[in-house]
């Protein structure tokens, strides 16, 4: 089997700092998996600007931001990056086993560190009832499509949650040319930052709905339009105020859950800057959600010392 | 132009089930079907349960193809190398009275030929399914019951088919079939079909096709009903199949384990008019969950990772299976609710018997290809399997769809074997069918389908014509 001192799974931002800072702190043996074709995870699909206005006192885009690290990890022998590669096994022995076209290979490392990221809520877990055309996305799928493959989801739009994402894709779209009908959220305020409330919506005068929820799709091949009804504070419908949106196109944007799936399978339980097995560490959306991507950056670099401090001890 | 000798209407699996068993004969077979791919009308949203035999009436047509049905479907299931498990049923009862119920039915279904029922008390049902609610006093246990996934099923079944002979035709919609001389002429939204035997096997829309040659004595009317799937994470919740006992209209609110791992609970039984109907409800989502956790009370909301509708195309309490002596050579295939899938390949036995009876001369042919060499999916491996496919094919190793482990190759394969659709995708690998339902795996699916089929990017569909999932290229 192969041994590694330390190898990273995931090549976002969380995954950049922890590699960056275990160099840093000494370790030369570092392998970097990103089951992508670049490194820089969702950072290459946010291509608006808001990154590094805490970290590097810049406003960078998300590519720009993830470029500064793909530049400082490319600049050093030490940080192995292995693309394409998808970690499917990991057991709390710290081996870890990945699969990239053409190989299977299992690792033996000293460390582990997983920064897996995270993933929308769907549809189907917020329980919105109805049928199940074509034309329901999560936000984040639907920023992949127009900002990566250049390719227009739709043109009249709906969004469910004022999550960030969603925020920043109802300003997508309306430079797109798109309608974007409506932002609804069951909540009493906006889930996403102020600036974003002001940027994405209000300067577009995109209608949003608080105290609002679909209660229903319609749509036989493709959504039509939603019922939308007002809510109290917790959340149950206000009699009489149902009415209706044509649109074609439904964005999610009710939340990120992390991504644990390994960790749980090997039985690993994570813990703050640690999990239950010395040697094993989880950083970013992996380990918590968070807001902005700076955050992200700095609290990854820590736990890349960790994991130096860790490796070399 | 060619006669057929017969055509099938509907590529559901009662349609393909014929079709693969007719495929043994020297005779020229069409299977016409209107969606773009196969299963996608009733069979998609069936539940996947091998039945037993039991709950059918012992007079009924029902109760005598169900009992067949789940003895013949283990050796096709071993044919097309499709996994069938079987998992075993119990159905619960919750006092006395109901308990006189349960031995009516243990009755009932011995008189069928049920083989192996027993009835379990209060400490085998603690011992063998420790979730399940310990206010139920006694279980009919019927060890034959099993799963199987209807839709790989059925596209099993096509592909060993098409490999015999039998020609199918997607996205072909019936339109009129006229009687003439000694044939029908089909004409369909494609092309005009001529057969010398007609089989109706048209689910929902049954029917519809029937009343074309003026046979007008049956209804279908569709009975929703909704399903909802729990994480694969709760696979163990049960070790059987649990039901309650039956009402007059359905089988109840079950706990069902499926093919693909998954728990689901359901399905309401309700009816209604729009044969496309397929929404869920908030209604049918609470109904379903304070039911199912009368049986298992540790079911939560929060594990439900998915939901559908389905509609069983009833047509009375018993299936219709039937020659037309009105229209000589046209058999009617109708009613094909609850046990249907179960039935299947006792239903094909029965309608080959019936052409022969009504004078089509069953030749056997000199070789009929029965086995199929198993699908490929790299979830139901071990590791180490994996690792010599991907060393014979590179792209096994390219990894599509993260949260159900589907390669780039399973998806090439799948899209070899028929698929034309992102559903197409997703029913025959799980791709796009867990915990991101898509978000991730969309844009390389779409790309894949695009090269393998030639389709622009705009074209791909969800699952046929009107449901593209971009609206343009920007």
């Amino acid at each position: 089997m192969i041994k590694r001192d330390l190898v990273i799974v995931g090549g976002g931002p969380a995954g950049m700092a922890a590699a960056v800072s275990a160099y840093e702190n000494g370790v030369k043996d570092i392998l970097l998996l990103e089951r992508d074709q670049y490194l820089g995870g969702i950072l290459n699909q946010c291509i608006h600007t808001g990154f590094g206005i805490n970290y590097f006192k810049e406003v960078l885009t998300g590519p720009e931001y993830a470029g500064r690290f793909i530049k400082k990890i490319k600049g050093v022998s030490g940080i192995e990056v292995s693309l394409k590669s998808i970690a499917v096994k990991l057991t709390n022995d710290k081996t870890i086993t990945f699969l990239s076209p053409g190989r299977l290979k299992t690792i033996k490392a000293r460390a582990i560190i997983m920064a897996t990221g995270c993933r929308e809520k769907t549809r189907e877990m917020t329980h919105i009832q109805g049928t199940r055309p074509a034309g329901v996305f999560s936000a984040g799928l639907a920023q992949k499509l127009i900002n990566i493959e250049g390719l227009l989801p739709g043109k009249e739009v709906v969004i469910i949650g004022s999550g960030d994402i969603g925020l920043i894709m109802a300003r997508r779209f309306a430079l797109e040319g798109a309608k974007v009908k409506a932002v609804i959220e069951i909540q009493k305020k906006s889930r996403g930052l102020l600036r974003n409330m002001v940027q994405c919506v209000e300067d577009f005068d995109i209608p949003v709905y608080f105290n609002h929820k679909i209660s229903r799709i319609y749509g036989k091949d493709r959504v039509e339009k939603v019922s939308v009804m007002k809510v109290n504070d917790n959340f149950n419908e206000i009699p009489g105020s149902i009415f209706e949106i044509k649109c074609d196109t439904i964005l999610m944007s009710v939340g990120l859950i992390s991504e644990n799936e390994l960790i749980e399978m090997a039985g690993v339980k994570i813990e703050e800057n640690k999990t239950s097995v010395p040697g094993i560490f989880v950083c970013g959306n992996s380990f918590k959600i968070y807001d902005v991507v700076d955050s992200v950056t700095t609290d990854s670099y820590l736990i890349g010392k960790l994991a130096a401090d860790y490796t070399l001890s | 132009m060619k006669i057929y000798d017969v055509a099938i209407i509907g590529a559901g699996v009662i349609g393909t089930s014929i079709a693969r068993e007719l495929s043994r004969y020297r005779l020229d077979v069409a299977l016409l079907e209107k969606e773009t791919e196969l299963a996608f009308g009733v069979s998609k949203s069936n539940s996947g349960i091998i039945h037993p035999g039991t709950q059918n009436p012992p007079a009924s047509l029902k109760g005598k193809l169900c009992v067949q049905g789940n003895f013949l479907i283990r050796k096709i299931s071993k044919e097309l190398n499709v996994d069938f498990k079987e998992v075993g049923e119990l159905i619960v009862a919750f006092n006395e009275d109901e308990i006189k119920e349960l031995l009516r039915l243990k009755k009932e279904a011995e008189f069928l030929g049920v083989p192996g029922l027993k009835t379990v008390d209060k400490a085998w049902l603690k011992e063998n399914e420790p979730n399940l609610n310990s206010v139920v006093v006694c279980g009919l246990y019927a060890p034959t019951a099993g799963i199987i996934s209807p839709y790989r099923f059925v596209y099993d079944l096509a592909e060993n088919a098409i490999k015999n002979g039998v020609e199918i035709h997607t996205e072909t919609k019936v339109i009129d079939i006229i009687r003439v001389d000694k044939y029908f002429e089909i004409v369909t939204s494609k092309e005009l079909f001529k057969t010398k035997y007609l089989i109706n096997a048209a689910g929902l829309f049954a029917d519809d096709i029937s009343k074309m040659l003026t046979i007008d004595d049956f209804r279908i009317k569709p009975r929703k009903g909704e399903e909802f799937i729990l994480d694969k994470k709760k696979e163990n919740l049960t070790n059987h199949l649990i039901f309650p006992l039956p009402s007059k209209i359905s089988k109840g609110v079950l706990i069902i384990k499926t093919a693909d791992g998954n728990p689901m609970i359901g399905p309401t039984a309700e009816d209604i008019e729009d044969k496309e109907d397929f929404s869920t409800s908030d209604s049918g989502f609470s109904k379903v969950l304070l039911s199912a956790r009368r049986l298992i009370p540790s079911i939560n909301d929060k594990d439900i990772i998915s939901y559908f509708a389905g509609l069983r195309p009833v047509a009375g309490d018993d299936f219709i299976i039937r020659h037309e002596s009105k229209a000589p050579g046209f058999i009617n295939v109708a009613g094909m609710q609850s046990p249907g899938l179960t039935a299947s390949p006792a239903i094909a036995l029965l309608v080959a018997d019936i052409l022969k009876n009504n004078g089509l001369a069953l030749k056997k042919k000199l070789i009929f290809h029965a086995h199929r060499k198993k699908t490929i999916h790299l979830f139901a491996i071990p590791l180490p399997q994996t690792k010599k496919l991907i060393k014979k094919d590179a792209s096994y190793g390219d990894i599509i769809c993260r949260c159900e482990m589907v390669s780039a190759k399973e998806i090439q394969d799948a899209i070899k074997r028929g698929a034309k659709t992102m559903d197409g995708v997703k029913f025959r690998t799980r791709a796009q069918s867990g915990r991101c339902h898509g978000s991730f795996c969309t844009t390389r699916i779409m790309k894949i389908l695009a090269e393998e089929t030639q389709t622009p990017l705009a074209g791909i569909t969800k699952r046929g014509k009107g449901s593209e999932i971009i609206k343009e290229r920007i």
